[in-house]
């Protein structure tokens, strides 16, 4: 193989990019002979980069680009559940479009639809439906893992793999490469959703609606406006709702019921300057977004942009930010902690730093995976432009979080400590222990894991 | 790495006991980072390793000999041992008395292998490091008196016009492996270093030029100078013809 030359990295928030050699893995073949040429750098799978911070990255090492590893396999539609078994360069997009015209669904969707298979088990994503189905790790059959040694290793939930199989979902890449995986689907009639919208007056009141009516909808999420303090401080539109059988479809759309609507804007020029997202843009945003929805509306049919994705009508949407880039900040805190959550809530409105796309949401119960982000609580997501005094507000941010229990989420990360980290995923060494047996050299390795010292001792990593 | 909201995770310091050096540090300093302080041993060495132990900062001594060329290697080699460096400052020097350094064959010569040659022979050795790590940056402290070689100090000047061109080079030639050079053109900085010498003005203070190497690596600059106006003040001297500039009380 040719020594792949260098290139730039960075994630989705495009704050702190590395230079990674990115090999493209075309199969197994390929992967297996790239990481047996791999240097003390090691490698790191990397799917569509979507991750927001340092996660899919390597610096002086390798990168797998796994994305050619783009085939759907095997479908068993007529199983209970029904599965299917993809390579892992997979993308939901591609997956959906394929399964809809056989009434198949998949069970767990982010907020986009640009995320891999593999990438999204080994960040163990969620959706809006987590409360009900969980996480995205709960619903994998089994997995073909690329293992540090060189072997290609099958691993399932339950049996003598399923250590193993835990710590891979949401285990960032570095327990090996994900190269195929087989999933339980769901069944649909529709490509639709019955959707209820309601505006709410503030936080309190936001909170006591999630947790009065969310067992009656299979998708809640509340958008909540970040910029307003005072009275109305964490006002929200909360949308939910559930999937649409035929007969509620409007004549029209029931000669089609199964219809992927995916209208694109276009891509966003690389034009924004920093700082475009300053007090009066965010001001009049969130103004707008609050006051655009209806104050109550039920049973309203959207289709899937518009209820799961729809940033995904707008390409490289993270350009608004400017060069300097912008960060995610998504932590969750148990229930029995909502007065920290205000507290938190209360900080981001008060801090000066500036978020549009703020997401509240409550997790259901966690999966056996050591390093899975969400357990039962409270889920906050904000969108902050990298700014001066960014670093102290999210320490800040980190203190509260951990006193309550809490955690920060991996696949929005690109700045926690490694001892931060450590208080915040009290299972770390389980997951530690798997490393060190599949990967006692630390072959699988990442900017991430090097900043949170996930690494085996024999590489000068963990502590 | 430095992470997203520009934190590092590790700094070294070559000249470790340096005022500029130290200044650097603090500003860094958080709990968790990795502070490798390389100097000769001494009692400030070890008052400054407990000073950033206290702030929280994971310190490492290592020995470091700017004259024993031979002993660089190692220095190196140990400096990386506890990982990726992600800030390494090259702040040792030495000014020297300026009369004596051109009249003293020994002095001008420790001038020239403390304050060139051996920036040169660890430069080289720290960029072969940070290309095979492909980030981090190699902050480089020059002087204005690199800029134009004045006639009262021009020993000391010469090794630092050498040092500066040799780091500029330096970066261009590590951009491409993703690592970055930022070399910093203090004026009269009051530190050890110019103790009991009569102030000019434009004078600047360790955590000036702290302030800016900070500002610097968050804005990916390759050069700056410290206070900025001298930049100005450079550029016009540089073009002084050479009859008029001898008589100029610099």
């Amino acid at each position: 193989m040719i020594p792949q030359p260098l290139v730039e990295l960075h994630g989705w928030g495009r704050a702190s990019g590395t230079m990674s050699h990115l090999t493209q893995i075309d199969s197994v073949a390929d992967a297996i002979s790239a990481l047996r040429k791999s240097d003390h750098r090691g490698v790191v799978p990397r799917g569509l980069g979507r991750s927001y911070g340092d996660a899919a990255q390597n610096a002086g090492g390798t990168a797998l680009d796994l994305t050619k590893m783009n085939r759907i396999l095997s479908l068993d539609a007529s199983s209970e559940p029904a599965t299917v078994t993809v390579q892992a360069g997979v993308s939901l997009d591609h997956l959906m479009r394929s399964l809809l015209p056989f009434g198949l669904w998949v069970p767990v969707l982010p907020g986009t639809r640009q995320v891999t298979v593999g990438g999204a088990i080994a960040a163990d994503v969620h959706g809006k439906n987590h409360h009900i189905e969980g996480s995205f790790g709960n619903h994998v059959r089994a997995l073909d893992l690329l293992m540090a040694d060189g072997e290609v290793r099958t691993i399932t939930p339950d049996g003598d793999t399923k250590t193993l199989f835990w710590a891979t979902i949401g285990g960032m890449g570095l327990t090996g490469a994900i190269l195929e995986a087989t999933m339980a689907l769901q069944r649909t009639e529709t490509a639709y959703f019955l959707v209820d919208t309601d505006r709410t007056a503030d936080i309190d009141d936001l909170m006591e609606r999630m947790s009065q009516g969310d067992e009656n909808y299979t998708y809640s999420v509340a958008w909540f406006d970040a910029v307003t303090k005072g009275r109305h401080m964490g006002r929200a539109v909360l949308t939910r709702g559930n999937k649409a059988a035929v007969p509620d479809l409007p004549v029209k759309l029931k000669r089609d019921p199964l219809k992927f609507v995916a209208p694109s804007l276009g891509t966003l020029p690389e034009i924004f300057p920093n700082r475009m997202i300053n007090k009066a843009t965010a001001k009049a945003f969130s103004t707008a977004w609050y006051f655009k929805a209806p104050k109550h509306r039920a049973g309203e049919l959207q289709n899937i942009t518009q209820f799961f994705h729809p940033l995904d009508m707008v390409a490289e949407w993270n350009r608004v930010y400017g060069p300097n880039g912008f960060l995610q900040y998504q932590f969750v805190v148990p229930f029995e902690e909502d007065e920290a959550f205000r507290r938190c809530l209360e900080m981001i409105v008060n801090s000066g730093h500036l978020s549009c796309l703020n997401v509240l949401k409550r997790f259901g119960p966690s999966n056996p995976s050591p390093l899975s982000f969400p357990i039962p609580g409270w889920t906050l997501t904000v969108d902050l432009p990298i700014e001066q005094g960014l670093d102290k507000f999210c320490d800040a941010l980190d203190t509260e979080v951990v006193g309550a229990g809490g955690r920060v989420y991996l696949a929005k990360d690109s700045r926690l400590s490694a001892a931060t980290f450590r208080k915040m995923y009290p299972r770390l060494d389980e997951f530690l222990e798997v490393r060190r047996e599949v990967d006692p050299t630390g072959i699988f390795n990442s900017d991430l894991a090097r900043r949170l010292q996930l690494n085996t001792p024999a590489t000068g990593g963990a502590a | 790495m430095i992470n997203a909201v520009g934190e590092p995770q590790s700094l070294l310091l070559l000249g470790g006991t340096s005022d500029i050096a130290l200044a650097i540090a603090r500003k860094y300093a958080r709990a968790g980072l990795r502070v490798v302080l390389a100097a000769r041993p001494s009692d400030r060495r070890t008052a400054a390793a407990s000073e950033l132990s206290g702030l929280g900062c994971e310190v490492a001594e290592v020995d470091l000999d700017a004259r024993d060329h031979e002993s660089h290697a190692a220095t190196v080699e140990q400096a990386f041992g506890g990982g990726d460096i992600d800030i390494a400052v090259i702040a040792f020097g030495l000014l020297g008395d300026p009369e004596q350094a051109w009249h003293d064959p020994d002095m001008a010569l420790e001038l020239a292998e403390v304050n060139y040659t051996a920036p040169v022979h660890l430069g080289v050795l720290l960029g072969k490091r940070m290309q095979a790590q492909a980030h981090g940056w190699i902050v480089a402290l020059s002087s204005v008196a690199g800029e134009r070689v004045r006639r009262s100090n021009f020993v000391y000047g010469s090794t630092k016009a050498g040092f500066d061109g040799f780091f500029l080079g330096l970066g261009e030639a590590l951009r491409d492996f993703g690592v970055r050079v930022l070399v910093v053109r203090p004026g009269f900085v009051k530190s050890k270093m110019t103790f009991g010498l009569d102030e000019v003005p434009l004078a600047v203070t360790p955590e000036q030029v702290a302030d800016a190497v900070v500002d610097g690596i968050k804005d990916k600059r390759e050069l700056v100078w410290v206070p900025g106006p001298l930049r100005v003040v450079m550029s016009g001297l540089r073009h002084v013809p050479r009859p008029l500039f001898r008589k100029l009380p610099i």
